[in-house]
């Protein structure tokens, strides 16, 4: 991006914003930097930078926002945080090599993708007790908890499958294959469908819960960029769950699907290499982590245009939000 | 111990999808000779390439596990001057899946045993042109780069770089010429300039150490904007540099180098892959242990994907557009319908970081980028896969 477009983007972004958001936090880890940089959603400014374990990458909430989760993969560590200090307050056991995990509706078990040892972890935040590791395929990451807590999902990058566990015995009920490099999963429509990211397949696959069977493929052309180059990874809900926006990596574009019809509607064009991305608190901006560039692009969801760049750490990968 | 409590659920819980489904790999190991090299400070590992089959293996079996789906990997290793069709014809009696690492000459003769006849063979280690060209073979797919996919992807680094005029001092070993002519065809093919180019033949009137004959060596030179090495056995390349007459960037076999693979990768999740290698060997992971790992991995996401273990089926899907391999370069791996060499990105490194990764951006192909690298579909004269 020029500097006249950066320009030309913070204007817009003051003069657009007549409606401010409600006010709210986002934390962005930045994976080659060992840190978290804390976005004002007001401001749209860094107001703070806190020290974490090596190489942080995913990163959650409690359900009261009292702690937050980070994954210090290169810690082999799950570090719990208080967001009000930035202080470690201590490290849960998470298994080798944490990447991403997903916190039960419970809000005590954490299940943790354990990326070099093919095994997906659960552990209990309260006791700080491994409860139990599920065997999965090779180099698991994208993790997901249904809404009623009852299926938790493993995606395997090396295996191209979605791991179905059944939260309740801790045991695999099913495997799904999927494109290659699954990524990142998520449950929509009151968690009646679970959708899955292919990185290098290009696609993203949407299951019937219910019957674990695929029920559409959505794949992405974005123009004047080779198919290759379009890797979906992350991705995030609207309100309602109208529209998924979906991360295309080192397209560096954020893609809209509509998720009753799963065609594509747009295309926005953000950092390079998008990652991971958070909603503010009335899901009207979204924030998405570009980890070659280092910055965090702000889209208005409403428009559909990317509204500012934000610096923050180094390879930012991960984002969630408080309020 | 939990991993120990689950594993034994895993296997006992989860039935498999489809039927049980086996599939044997042979690997075949061809022992050359190896010439002597001014130094001996990095020798070939002994299980080089073996070892990334095995990584593979691992990986396939983890998937298959979930699938009702096993491997297994033969191997055998030929001792120089022992005989290598014997060996392969042994393999092929168990199974019509073999990863061979030989050169060009046994690699051929291997593929035109009638017992090879609708088999499947990996070429993990021969870069040779022919064997994609007019030498191509139907039952031959190839998951090492060719010499010309590695110097078209420094040619490409050249041209970025506007190092537009070069000089380029070559071995005497058989290696060392392919690559010298795989560096000019690609040098012509980018539009750039070999103004002079000189032997390194240890036979010459040498009587001083490498390092302190390069300077006098490299004189006759005059300027340019940089120097191509074609030493592909690590003889006297590495005491070149920083020794030359003029101070000017080194490439090809020492210096800025274009690899299959380095330990150097760790984008696109290579870390992954290097540290499952590193753990599994106790090594780094090299050119050739790619290779291998990518020969098992194709075989693996074939049965995978069609739950077959006949030859016909998958050799079909392989070279399917429905083919994908995930490869840790940052993009889909395929192979070319038209010679069976695998499209993949060919990284450039020196042996601290990764410099580039080619296909570098800006140049462009009608089809897919990642053919701007070897021979292409219009200039290849082979035949057995039309």
């Amino acid at each position: 991006m020029t500097f006249a477009t950066r320009t030309t983007l913070a204007a817009c972004a003051i003069a657009c914003m007549t409606v401010p958001a409600s006010a709210g936090e986002i934390w962005i880890t930045n994976e080659k930097d060992d840190t978290v940089s804390v976005i004002d959603t007001d401001t749209l400014e860094v107001i703070k930078t806190y020290e974490t374990g090596e190489r942080p990458r995913g990163i959650t909430f409690s359900k009261d926002f009292s702690r937050v989760y980070i994954c210090a993969s290169d810690s082999d560590a799950v570090q719990v945080m208080d967001p009000n200090t930035g202080k470690i307050l201590h490290d849960l056991p998470s298994g080798e090599d944490p990447e991403q995990f997903v916190l039960h509706p419970d809000d005590v078990h954490l299940y943790i993708a354990n990326e070099d040892d093919a095994i997906t972890t659960v552990v209990n935040t309260q006791t700080r007790k491994v409860v139990a590791q599920i065997d999965v395929g090779v180099e698991p990451e994208g993790m997901a908890v249904s809404p009623d807590g009852k299926i938790a999902i493993t995606t395997s990058e090396t295996t191209n499958m979605a791991h179905w566990i059944d939260t309740s015995t801790q045991e695999l009920f099913a495997n799904t294959l999927v494109d290659s490099r699954p990524r990142h999963a998520e449950f929509a429509k009151d968690g009646t469908q679970m959708w899955v990211s292919s990185e290098i397949g290009g696609t993203l696959t949407v299951f019937d819960t219910a019957t674990q069977t695929e029920q559409a493929k959505i794949s992405f052309e974005v123009q004047g960029v080779h198919p290759d180059r379009v890797q979906p990874v992350g991705f995030e809900f609207t309100e309602g769950d109208t529209h998924a926006f979906v991360a295309l990596g080192p397209s560096n574009h954020v893609a809209v699907v509509n998720a009753d019809t799963f065609e594509v509607e747009d295309y926005i064009l953000v950092g390079r290499r998008v990652w991971h991305m958070a909603f503010n608190a009335d899901k009207s901006q979204l924030f998405t982590t570009n980890g070659v560039s280092g910055d965090v692009t702000v889209i208005d969801v409403a428009s559909r245009t990317a509204i500012k760049s934000i610096k923050v750490g180094r390879f930012p990968w991960g984002a969630a939000f408080r309020p | 111990m939990f991993r120990a409590v689950f594993l034994a659920f895993v296997l006992v819980v989860c039935r498999p999808v489809f039927a049980d489904t086996m599939l044997d790999v042979g690997y075949l190991h061809v022992e050359v000779p190896q010439p002597p090299t001014l130094s001996n400070l990095d020798p070939e590992p002994r299980n080089n390439g073996l070892a990334g089959a095995q990584t593979g293996l691992e990986d396939n079996l983890t998937t298959g596990k979930f699938l009702g789906q096993t491997y297994t990997l033969n191997e055998k290793s030929v001792a120089v001057g022992d005989d290598a069709l014997a060996a392969a014809q042994a393999l092929l009696a168990t199974t019509p899946y073999l990863i061979v690492d030989a050169p060009a000459d046994v690699l051929l003769r291997i593929a035109d045993l009638p017992e090879a006849a609708g088999a499947i063979l990996f070429n993990s280690a021969a870069g040779d042109i022919a064997l994609r060209d007019a030498d191509c073979r139907a039952n031959m797919l190839h998951s090492v780069p060719s010499d010309a996919m590695r110097t078209d992807a420094l040619a490409q680094v050249l041209v970025q770089k506007r190092w537009s005029d070069l000089v380029m001092i070559t071995g005497t070993y058989a290696e060392d010429i392919a690559y010298a002519d795989a560096m000019r065809t690609s040098l012509t093919k980018f539009g750039l300039r070999l103004s002079d180019e000189k032997t390194w033949d240890a036979d010459a009137d040498m009587r001083r150490t490498a390092a302190q004959e390069i300077p006098l060596f490299t004189q006759s030179f005059g300027d340019y904007d940089a120097m191509i090495i074609a030493d592909e056995l690590g003889d006297f390349g590495r005491y070149v540099l920083y020794n030359t007459w003029q101070a000017r960037p080194i490439v090809g076999s020492e210096g800025l180098s274009a690899r299959t693979w380095s330990p150097v990768i760790e984008q696109w999740g290579a870390a992954q892959l290097q540290s499952r290698f590193e753990e599994q060997h106790g090594r780094d992971m090299t050119g050739q242990d790619y290779a291998a790992w990518a020969a098992m991995r194709t075989l693996g996401e074939a049965v995978t994907r069609t739950n077959a273990t006949d030859p016909k089926t998958l050799r079909d899907y392989i070279l399917s557009d429905a083919f994908e391999l995930a490869g840790f370069k940052g993009r889909p791996l395929t192979y070319r319908t038209w010679n069976g060499q695998l499209r993949q990105p060919i990284a450039i490194v020196h042996p601290r970081a990764l410099v580039a990764q080619a296909p570098l951006e800006g140049f462009l192909h009608q089809v897919n980028e990642l053919d701007t690298l070897g021979i292409d579909q219009p200039e290849s004269t082979c035949e057995a896969y039309q």
